[in-house]
């Protein structure tokens, strides 16, 4: 069971008090929008072993969302930010590169 | 025979005899005895009998490894099977029976099995129940599920409780033995906070029964005194009797704290499961013998060499008078040395090994044992008991060379670490050749949320066999883990452990080495699941060379114990039927919990009342005192329906309906959510949550809403009533609120995280309550206060105001058709606000309703239910409510999809009112059968019914249903199945049954 | 208006020297906005008498002052009568700026458990927070996962634990923590 550091309210604590909302920056696509793209949107998801960020709320906690970049391989995480973002930290993606030199997910790297 | 010795047993107390029975045979053993050392010294070595051929089964260790010694426990209440009879401590009154067997333990039916053994290899059932098909539904499953199985389940509820503590620690430490001891006194001593665990109730393990010295004192003082220290230290929490179960990812790991198991009549939790956070971990689990492969090898009476030794040291029992020892390694021979010390005969040593022995084979020696080297046994005479073993050379046949008569046989294959833990959560292995064992490879260390390795195997588990080198290792461990924890080690060096001299083990996987068939059929691998050598090599020649396929066709290791002691001899049978290197061939996976672990203890305290939590009105106690028949909706628990005395269910729902119609009807509407929306983008937010216009909503007004995902599908709906020019309140239905709330925080979070909008969840701020029919307006007028005549206060619209001296929000909405006022007080004030509305509308003729009238009222209507009409794949659109789809919108959740072809296609499922032509309630959930079949030669189907009641108003069956272009086919009669092969014909009609134009609700 | 009645009615239970009660009828306030604004931390004073609570902590003292519920949300907590009232004041102290303030009051259970370290041992027999005293503290609060059910405590000076938790599950809360305090003491936590 994973432990997860909620950037909002800085609480420590155990998945139980989380709940897991799947990919992170993902872009909305309304009308307008061609099929692919609404396709994309809706469905196409990363599905990597490997370094992925991530959506999570401190359900049990301040309610907050917030976003992760964990490792599915070995769990482990590389930090949370605010979901108030359109992409990963420096900082964050600067720990993933030391650990995993040439990695990308979608457009990041 | 075996028995109690007048002399020895560190273990028990001999001033406090205890009385038990087995099987209804009343036995004496002593406290501080276990199950099984107390039956072996009563001679019942038979305890029970294997899976497969219902073979003659005797204890063979005598700690949690025990593959064959499990039996019933206790009796009523307090039954529990499979309990093994190594880690059950003893008590007065303890009740045990044997399991697996018919009609007894001595004589069992199924015991002609073994006779067929020949016939039942690896694999058997596999083939044999394949063919005729026919026969495994009729002949063969019954067969099998009637011999399946070990114990009995309870019949009885469970009558003790259990619970769980969440603790938090720097360094846990799993395993009381010495390493465990020196490791986290050494932890201790940093001032981190540490937890150490045993799984017995007696610390020290291996080193205490072997005799090592510690700093230059018998290991049991040392232990005691380390006990003693780490007892009286505030950073340390120190408990026997508790297991390491499992470890998880992220440090987490279950602790199995058994407290009343030896004393049951003791108050309190039976079983608390320590739900532990760990920085660090140390394994300090030590190792587990391994039994050698020889025909006959499962005979009661042949036993792993160290559970003799734990028998006679421990609790003062002998397994027989004349015991042979066979090994092939050092360490048996401290078995022989203590029987013989004890006054018991070892008539000989029988060592596979042609030299290498060291000092203690010469204490043996000396002592005047026999010492046959390079000899094993061909096979093991005897049936129920041992009674002789025939002695061959090692490395030939099994040409008999000599027989012994003994009455015990103690085996050892060498040791192997117990790395379940570490290997719980990912760590990985390496083989060690010179020690012929698996042990923790420390540069594969399970890895943290940091990626940080958190867990560190120390002393024998770590794959030291030497008193020095565990002591030393454990220390070492312990300073790394202090470190890693973020805490400073003290500066020390570990105790000096000393103990006797060993010479190399030399593996031995199958004896004698060049065993015939005969042989290898009658040497066990695997004692419960019965899996001998042949088995494990006839599955090799039929091609399941993965190891982990091999264990599931032979099902080696797949029985209670976990293959604890089988897999590693398993595997080395394996891997030379392959002819591989055993690391190639590799373990199978460790699993948690380490052994079995009780349900309860899992269910903590979620039993009975709190099993689960049950939502409740403010209301919710009128409700149980008057005859409420609740149905569960989300968590909550609402009234389906009132019944009186003399009613049935159905009565009082048509009693409901026909009131509120005629008269006045109650509804507790509390559990409806209720979501304050407010801020300046409070309007243009609820124009993307919600398919309809929100934002031209006036002050004052209420409007329907319907929401739906980014898939188009439907997911609530309800009334939105705008407050003032900043604010709205949203209801959603009594499932939906905690799901809506959060569904708008994720978009004003995630998505439109500028918007000046916040939302909060008042729906139990608020009992809220319909009041419905002719009478409403009259019963509120009667109370007093607002006014509520339609002039004040239109069909959807809301007010403030005070009713009989409650301050209450009215909303004139309408979920029956009728008149209706739904009216919010404070949740505090909800229940006598109820009291106050029944007695004023007594002379109204109120009656309260529960939800099944609601229902058939709005179906009566033509309303629809999220659950019923949507079930996750519906479109607004297909329920014919394009009047709740603003065209001016550009956006909102859900459009684009709705754009999409098939969303669009005029071909899809629609919503229709649906009449039997009998009058007859169709069955819910029916389908309209179509001509023709699909690919995959199933029958075509053109509808299914989403709501069907019977209409006490229209007194006949109405239904609604989604059928396939449903509205263009107006008049039609199609048939819907009745689940018994017949049929019922139904037309489809408008599906507004009652007052279609709406006239009663809006007066 | 009839008298308010909390969710238990002011039940109680004593096990084991750890005492379990409904505390009653609590005036609650939902108030979410920015809480580093001065017109806020100037309400809020006048309201509860004390300052903005810190990050996770809680001010209440005497029934009166404020928890840290989230970056954008306190929990105001008045004597029961004064919530309306305290909702007015938020109104017209921040008329004009993006704020919400809600009577939550009647939403929500709020119940008292006391009996020192026994006390936090019942705590953590439901919820997976230490409550170690070096880890928890008089003034601090905490939103977590109590069993099945989401709730907040916070520690008073006289170490007594305030635990808030939905109304419709107040029973549920009640009975763990009594059920808790029946099973009798860890042993752990000192």
């Amino acid at each position: 069971m994973l432990i997860l550091e909620c950037p909002c309210c800085g609480v420590k604590s155990e998945e139980t008090e989380f709940h897991a909302g799947g990919e992170a920056h993902l872009k909305r696509f309304g009308p307008g929008s061609t099929d692919a793209e609404f396709e994309g949107y809706l469905f196409m998801r990363e599905n990597k072993r490997g370094v992925h960020f991530e959506r999570w709320r401190h359900v049990n906690g301040c309610g907050k969302w917030f976003l992760a970049a964990r490792d599915t391989n070995t769990l482990e995480f590389f930090g949370f930010y605010p979901a108030q973002t359109h992409e990963p930290p420096q900082d964050i993606k600067d720990k993933i590169s030391a650990k995993h030199p040439g990695w990308s997910w979608r457009e990041f790297q | 025979m075996s028995t109690r010795l007048s002399n020895g047993g560190r273990l028990v107390n001999k001033a406090k005899p205890v009385e038990f029975q087995f099987n209804g045979k009343r036995m004496k053993g002593y406290e501080g005895d276990t199950l099984a050392s107390a039956l072996l010294a009563n001679d019942q070595m038979l305890v029970g009998r294997s899976f497969k051929y219902h073979r003659p089964r005797g204890i063979v260790a005598s700690g949690g490894e025990e593959p064959n010694a499990l039996v019933n426990l206790g009796q009523g209440g307090k039954f529990e099977p499979n309990q093994r009879v190594t880690t059950t401590e003893l008590f007065d009154g303890l009740y045990a029976t044997s399991q697996n067997h018919w009609p007894s333990l001595e004589f069992d039916v199924g015991a002609i099995n073994t006779h067929f053994a020949r016939f039942l290899p690896a694999g058997f059932y596999y083939k044999m129940f394949m063919f005729p098909r026919p026969f495994w539904k009729h002949v063969y499953e019954p067969f099998i599920r009637q011999s399946a199985g070990l114990g009995k389940a309870p019949k009885e509820r469970d009558s003790d409780t259990y619970e769980h503590f969440y603790h938090f620690t720097d360094v846990l430490v799993i395993g009381g033995g010495i390493a465990g001891l020196a490791a986290a006194l050494e932890a201790a001593q940093s001032g981190l906070k540490v937890t150490i665990f045993e799984q017995t109730h007696h610390w020290g393990g291996r080193a205490v029964v072997d005799g090592a010295e510690i700093d230059g004192k018998p290991a049991d003082d040392w232990v005691k005194d380390t006990v003693q220290t780490l007892e009286g230290m505030e950073n340390v929490t120190i408990r026997a009797r508790t297991m390491g179960a499992g470890v998880y990812d992220h440090g987490y790991v279950l602790g199995y704290e058994r407290l009343t198991d030896h004393c049951p009549d003791q108050d309190g939790p039976r079983h608390r499961l320590w739900r532990i956070r760990a920085t660090q971990i140390i394994t300090a689990t030590g190792a587990i013998e391994r039994p050698l492969s020889f025909a006959g090898n499962d005979i009661p009476g042949v036993m792993l060499a160290a559970a003799l030794r734990d028998y006679v040291v421990n609790w003062g029992v002998s397994i027989g008078d004349r015991t042979v020892v066979v090994t092939n390694n050092d360490d048996a021979y401290r078995t022989a040395i203590a029987l013989v010390d004890a006054g018991l005969s070892v008539p000989a040593i029988i060592d596979a090994r042609t030299d290498g022995a060291g000092p203690l084979a010469d204490a043996a020696r000396a002592k005047g044992i026999r010492v046959e080297m390079g000899k094993g046994i061909a096979k093991v005479k005897g049936g129920k008991r041992v009674e002789g073993v025939a002695i061959c050379l090692q490395a030939g046949e099994g040409a008999v060379i000599e027989e012994i008569k003994c009455d015990a046989v103690a085996m050892s294959g060498g040791w192997s670490p117990v790395v379940h833990l570490w290997s719980h959560c990912g760590g990985k292995l390496i083989w060690d050749e010179a020690q012929a064992m698996f042990r923790p490879d420390p540069s594969r260390a399970p890895t943290g949320d940091k990626g940080q390795p958190f867990v560190a195997a120390a002393g024998t588990a770590n794959g030291n066999l030497r008193t020095a080198a565990v002591l030393e290792d454990a220390v070492a461990q312990a300073k790394a883990a202090v470190k890693a924890a973020g805490g400073k080690p003290k500066a020390g060096k570990a105790p000096a452990g000393s103990d006797a001299e060993e010479g190399a083990i030399s593996p031995v996987w199958l004896m004698p080495q060049g065993a015939p068939i005969q042989l290898r059929m009658k040497s066990w691998l695997d004692f419960q699941n019965d899996v001998k050598v042949s088995d494990v090599q006839l599955a090799a020649r039929e091609g399941f060379e993965s190891v982990e396929h091999a264990k599931r066709y032979t099902t080696l290791g797949m029985a209670t114990d976990q293959g604890k002691l089988s897999n590693i001899n398993g595997l080395a049978i394996l891997s030379d039927a392959l002819d591989q290197a055993i690391p190639q061939t590799g373990t199978t996976t460790f699993r948690p919990p380490y052994t079995p672990i009780s349900m309860g203890a899992i269910g903590g305290e979620a039993r009975d009342e709190l099993f689960q939590p049950i939502r409740k009105t403010p209301m919710h106690g009128w409700h149980e005192a008057n005859g409420a028949d609740f149905e569960p909706v989300g968590h909550w628990r609402r009234p389906y329906a009132f019944v009186r005395s003399g009613e049935s269910v159905h009565d009082a729902v048509m009693r409901e309906v026909k009131n509120t119609r005629r008269n006045l009807g109650l509804l507790d509407a509390s559990t409806l959510g209720k979501l304050i929306v407010k801020g300046p983008d409070a309007g243009k937010f609820l124009d993307m949550m919600y398919t309809n216009m929100m934002s031209t909503l006036k002050p004052g007004k209420c409007r329907y809403g319907l929401m739906c995902n980014e898939n188009g599908f439907l997911i609530d709906d309800g009334v939105v009533a705008r407050i003032d020019e900043d604010t709205f309140l949203c209801h959603t239905t009594t499932g939906g609120a905690e799901r809506i709330h959060a569904w708008m925080e994720d978009w004003l979070q995630c998505e439109w995280w500028d918007w000046k909008v916040y939302v909060t969840n008042a729906t139990e701020q608020f009992a809220q309550v319909a009041v419905v029919g002719p009478n409403a307006r009259k019963v509120l007028e009667k109370l007093g206060g607002m006014d509520v005549s339609k002039e004040s206060i239109a069909f959807m619209e809301w007010k403030d105001g005070q009713i009989g001296g409650f301050n209450a929000r009215v909303y004139r909405i309408s979920f029956s058709g009728e008149l209706s006022y739904e009216i919010a007080v404070p949740a505090s004030q909800g229940r006598a606000f109820w009291d106050a509305l029944l007695a004023a509308g007594e002379e109204f003729g109120v009656m309260p309703y529960g939800t099944e009238c609601l229902h058939i009222m709005r179906a009566e209507k033509g309303f629809i239910m999220i659950g019923d009409e949507t079930d996750g794949t519906v479109i607004p659109q297909d329920l014919n409510m394009e009047w709740a789809i603003s065209k001016k919108k550009e956006d909102y959740l859900g459009k684009r999809a709705q754009e999409r072809s098939y969303m669009a296609s005029p071909d899809r499922w629609k919503l229709v009112g649906l009449e039997t032509l009998d009058g007859s309630v169709i069955p819910d959930g029916a389908y309209a059968p179509a001509p023709g079949d699909n690919a995959n030669g199933q029958r075509n189907v053109q509808g299914r019914v989403t709501s069907t009641y019977f209409s006490p108003t229209l007194g006949r069956g109405i239904a609604m249903g989604l059928v396939h272009k449903g509205p263009d086919r107006m008049g039609d009669v199609i048939e819907f199945t009745k689940g018994d092969g017949t049929f019922v014909k139904a037309k489809i009609v408008d599906q507004v049954f009652y007052d279609k134009d709406g006239e009663k609700q809006n007066v | 208006m009839s008298e308010a009645v909390s969710f238990l009615n002011g039940a109680e239970a004593t096990h084991n020297g750890v005492t379990v009660r409904d505390a009653g009828p609590v005036g609650m306030v939902t108030l979410r906005g920015d809480l580093s604004a001065a017109k806020l931390k100037t309400a809020v004073k006048k309201i509860t008498g004390q300052p903005v609570p810190g990050v996770r902590k809680s001010t209440v003292t005497g029934g009166k002052g404020a928890c840290w519920m989230s970056p954008d949300e306190l929990l105001i907590v008045v004597p029961h009568a004064e919530a309306a009232a305290a909702v007015a004041e938020l109104e017209s102290a921040l008329a004009g700026g993006h704020f919400m303030a809600v009577n939550v009051s009647d939403a929500r259970a709020c119940l008292t458990l006391s009996g020192g370290v026994a006390a936090r041992e019942v705590l953590a027999k439901i919820a997976p927070v230490d409550l170690s005293t070096a880890a928890f503290g008089a003034g601090d609060f905490r939103r977590t996962r109590m069993a099945q059910v989401a709730g907040a405590f916070w520690l008073d000076d006289a170490e007594t634990f305030h635990v808030v938790c939905f109304r419709s599950v107040g029973h549920y809360v009640f009975g763990l923590l009594e059920n808790g305090a029946k099973a009798g003491p860890v042993g752990v936590l000192a």
